[in-house]
């Protein structure tokens, strides 16, 4: 068993399954920051409600991305031993600044936020939340940083072969970064407000199937109440429509600013590294067209082959304004780019030892396009459905209710995994597309600082530690994600009353029993 | 003063360890004591309620003495992870069963459940411990590192007596550091079995990580180093004597002064070697072979001088929040979440 294969699937499950609850922190701590603000504002008990609950939301998924996200600063020591020594210098320090500055502040606060319901005053509660979330986004700054030096190595001179960091301002200031931020947390939102939208529909689906909710015939609601489901109050309406009107106006904002920092991102990849946005593009020949349609061998060969695709239909100008922002320009492609990057970065693996066998190798510089075509069109394609969808909820909600259907209220539940899909295949079209680089070389940028993703596997680890890690985590990650997904829905068909124990009993017993209980937690694990 | 970067910067990753392991320490003691001596079902929750507001910012500890290594020490981080790939898969295993069962252990509806989540608790808590300990005692007494600081040997090369003995030797301290903090922070009966534990107890746990400094310091020792390790050992007899007067939160400090203190005379002899080669000493690596470059080094102190203050103080305040002790009487009933949905 080839060490590096599964170290690289091991990288991927673990980062992209890590992924999966990051966006969702990011956004949804930002929005739960807002409703928490409004509630300290207003004073109205409906924001509180939504605070509570989808703060109860945000901690089931919390929980999963920390426990997840250890295992992403130890594996590049663990089985990419080679990278580490190589980039140490320079891409350990934002990782270092992640733990100290972003995480925590984050795990300190959030402890605090979750306990300190009733125990601190109300504006001093929402400010640690406040700080909480705030480390949230400054992680996302840090380890963005850390990946955009991975695709555009800058601030760095070469030091006995290794990248020395001479300038952190440059690093930290990385142009890739700087717009890969704004993307990352914009479809962090963008999941969160889709997650909105898609619960909040269930729940105003379910009050009209209980029957509490009506509509007149007009269409307009007619909002009820049915005191023998704890919860359903008639401010509980008011609580998923506001939910459902904040998440759809979020999602279509998300998805404007992801547009436009996607589309200055792709101009700049282009610069970058165009051999990535070739690949994407399926552009065997130099052009100017966008393809809508290329067929090729999905075979693990095929896909790297360009005699084995075929573009059937193309937007005439249309790369060439994506790439340049003009209509009549050509983009180099793959055939254009394999001698250019043959040239300037050999075409074979160096002959070192500790490479063993991928020693003196011949190095495939295609990335693999069927991965990174669908990639990129997924990610579009899936973020574009996603705040369709949103914008549709909003008129299909606009008289104060969704409609009596099943069949649209799983259209609702199925929009969630829009914003998700669109940010994993984001992720994958970006990494894979860097292949067969770990450290893309920075076509203005100093010589020699690139690595590739074949010599930066762990020399002394060998097949069985890596099938070991991977199928042990790859396990329990899938365990951990059919409970987390339990926990989720029960808490969602709990609704408010789930997450507000004692909150809405019968009014004659609570009386009694808070004089006794005045010395017991508010919130307790 | 480039020169003594490394060396900052050598004292700056024994003190996020020391960090580490005084912090978790104690909730990785309470996991464990959770499963073997909690009683009932709310005296377990007493004790996970103890550090549930803390333990997530005292494992990020963790993860800054694993970062701070990266970016101080790039060769040091990329032999030792990479030799001691199985036990941190294991550790890596362990502390995501523990923070999962922190969080989910009280959202279920079954006796089963809450079993289930004890145990990963607890075996999760014990086993995280020995990995870090084995690793800290690896990074001490070597491994056969080639001259590309790669191990040889094999997946297991790394299992050695010293492993064994430093994995005992954390376990030993968190299960005692556990019950000094259940002691301090608990009230009733949890907090006076708490208390025995610790008098009973600790004279025999501390013994595995007696025996590690002593080791390190029969190789390697210095007068110095010496001497803080017996300042340990008096450290540990003062916590001993404070628990057994009652004095919960002196035992508290003077335990984790003896894990400090132990700490310093580990590190210290082995200074300037931050991870021997037991094939050739010319392939150790050492605070000059392994570490960044001094810029990188300059930029990172800065960040620690302002950075690690702030993370005390607010640290500080998180504990000073939930100051008061708890008790069974104050936990409330586990709530279960019904759907809210008209039963047809």
């Amino acid at each position: 068993m080839d060490p590096l294969e599964i170290a690289r699937w091991q990288f991927g499950i673990t980062t992209v399954y890590h992924f999966v609850m990051v966006p969702l922190t990011l956004g949804l701590g930002a929005l739960v920051v807002v409703m928490q603000a409004a509630w300290l504002k207003t004073g109205n008990e409906q924001w509180l409600r939504m605070t509570k609950f989808w703060g109860k939301l945000y901690l089931i998924n919390f929980i999963m991305g920390v426990a997840t996200g250890i295992v992403q600063e130890f594996q590049f020591g663990m089985a990419w031993s080679e990278y580490s020594r190589f980039v140490g210098d320079v891409f350990g320090a934002p990782l270092a600044m992640e733990a100290l500055i972003a995480f925590f502040l984050e795990s300190t606060f959030l402890g605090i936020w979750i306990f300190g319901w009733g125990r601190l005053k109300k504006g001093l509660h929402f400010t640690v939340l406040l700080l909480a979330v705030v480390g949230s986004w400054f992680s996302a700054i840090f380890i963005i940083v850390a990946n955009s030096w991975m695709q555009h190595p800058v601030g760095v001179e070469l030091v006995d072969g290794r990248p020395v960091m001479n300038d952190i301002w440059a690093v930290l200031t990385n142009n890739t970064a700087m717009l890969a931020l704004p993307h990352v947390l914009t479809g962090a939102v963008a999941v969160a407000a889709g997650l909105l939208v898609g619960i909040a529909w269930y729940q105003l689906w379910q009050r009209r199937r209980s029957g509490i909710d009506t509509v007149d015939a007009n269409g307009r609601v007619v909002v009820g109440e049915n005191p023998s489901i704890p919860g359903r109050d008639k401010a509980d309406h008011k609580v998923w429509l506001t939910s459902l009107r904040f998440g759809a106006v979020i999602a279509i904002i998300a998805f404007l600013g992801v547009s436009v920092t996607g589309d200055l991102q792709a101009k700049l990849m282009f610069e970058q590294q165009p051999m990535k946005m070739a690949a994407a593009e399926g552009a065997c020949e130099d052009t100017g067209d966008l393809s809508l349609i290329t067929i090729g061998s999905f075979t693990t060969d095929g896909a790297h082959d360009c005699d084995q695709v075929t573009t059937y239909l193309v937007l005439p100008g249309m790369l060439s304004f994506l790439a340049k922002g003009t209509f009549d320009e050509t983009v180099p492609g793959i055939d254009t780019l394999v001698p250019i990057y043959e040239e300037n970065y050999g075409a074979t693996l160096p002959d070192d030892a500790f490479l063993g066998d991928r020693a003196g190798a011949t190095i495939d510089y295609v990335p693999n396009m069927f991965v990174t075509y669908w990639g990129f069109r997924i990610m579009i394609g899936a973020g574009l459905l996603s705040a369709a969808f949103a914008a549709l909820a909003l008129i299909l909600a606009r008289k104060g209710t969704v409609p009596a259907s099943k069949g649209w209220m799983w259209v609702a539940i199925a929009s969630i995994a829009g914003p998700f899909g669109a940010n994993i295949a984001g992720w994958v079209f970006t990494e894979m597309g860097r292949q067969p680089f770990v450290v893309a070389p920075n076509p203005t940028g100093v010589d020699g600082v690139w690595q590739f993703t074949a010599a930066a596997v762990s020399p002394g680890v060998n097949g069985f530690e890596i099938v070991f890690s991977l199928v042990a985590l790859g396990l329990v990650y899938l365990a951990l994600m059919v409970v987390e997904l339990v926990l989720i829905v029960r808490t969602v068909r709990g609704g408010v009353a789930g997450v507000m124990p004692g909150h809405f009993k019968d009014p004659d017993d609570t009386g009694a029993a808070k004089a006794d209980e005045s010395d017991v937690l508010a919130f307790a694990y | 003063m480039e020169a003594l970067l490394p060396t900052i910067w050598f004292i700056l990753i024994a003190v996020l360890w020391i960090g580490y392991l005084v912090l978790e320490g104690f909730d990785l003691g309470v996991g464990m004591h959770m499963l073997t001596r909690g009683r009932t079902d709310k005296e377990r929750r007493v004790m996970l309620n103890t550090i549930g507001p803390v333990w997530d910012g005292n494992e990020v500890w963790l993860l800054t003495a694993g970062g701070a290594t990266f970016a101080a020490f790039p060769f040091w981080y990329a032999s030792l992870f990479s030799a001691l790939y199985i036990p941190l898969t294991l550790a890596l295993l362990a502390l995501i069963f523990r923070n999962v069962a922190i969080e989910y252990r009280g959202k279920g509806k079954t006796q089963a459940w809450r079993t289930f989540w004890d145990w990963a608790m607890g075996l999760g808590s014990f086993l995280a411990a020995f990995c870090v300990g084995a690793l800290l005692a690896i990074t001490t007494t070597g491994l056969p590192l080639n001259a590309n600081g790669d191990r040889e040997g094999g997946a297991f090369a790394w299992l050695t007596i010293y492993a064994v003995i430093g994995g005992l030797g954390a376990v030993g301290y968190a299960y005692v550091q556990g019950a000094t903090f259940l002691a301090l922070k608990t009230d009733g009966e949890v907090r006076d079995r708490a208390k025995a534990f610790v008098v009973r107890w600790m004279p025999v746990l501390i013994l595995p990580l007696a025996v590690w400094a002593i080791i390190i310091q029969l190789q390697t020792g210095e007068i110095w180093t010496w001497a803080v390790l017996v300042l340990a050992v008096l450290a540990a007899a003062a916590a001993w004597v404070s628990a057994r007067a009652g004095r919960e939160g002196w035992a508290f400090i003077a335990f984790s002064g003896f894990l400090a203190l132990g700490a310093v005379s580990i590190f210290g002899a082995v200074y300037p070697v931050v991870l021997p080669s037991t094939i050739d000493p010319a392939y150790s690596l050492t605070i000059e072979n392994a570490s960044s470059s001094p810029y990188t080094l300059g930029v990172m102190s800065l960040v620690a001088l302002f950075g690690v203050p702030i993370v005390l103080a607010y640290q500080a305040w998180s504990y000073w929040v939930f100051k008061k002790r708890l008790s069974v009487e104050q936990i409330p009933d586990q709530h279960v979440i019904e759907p809210a949905i008209a039963q047809h």
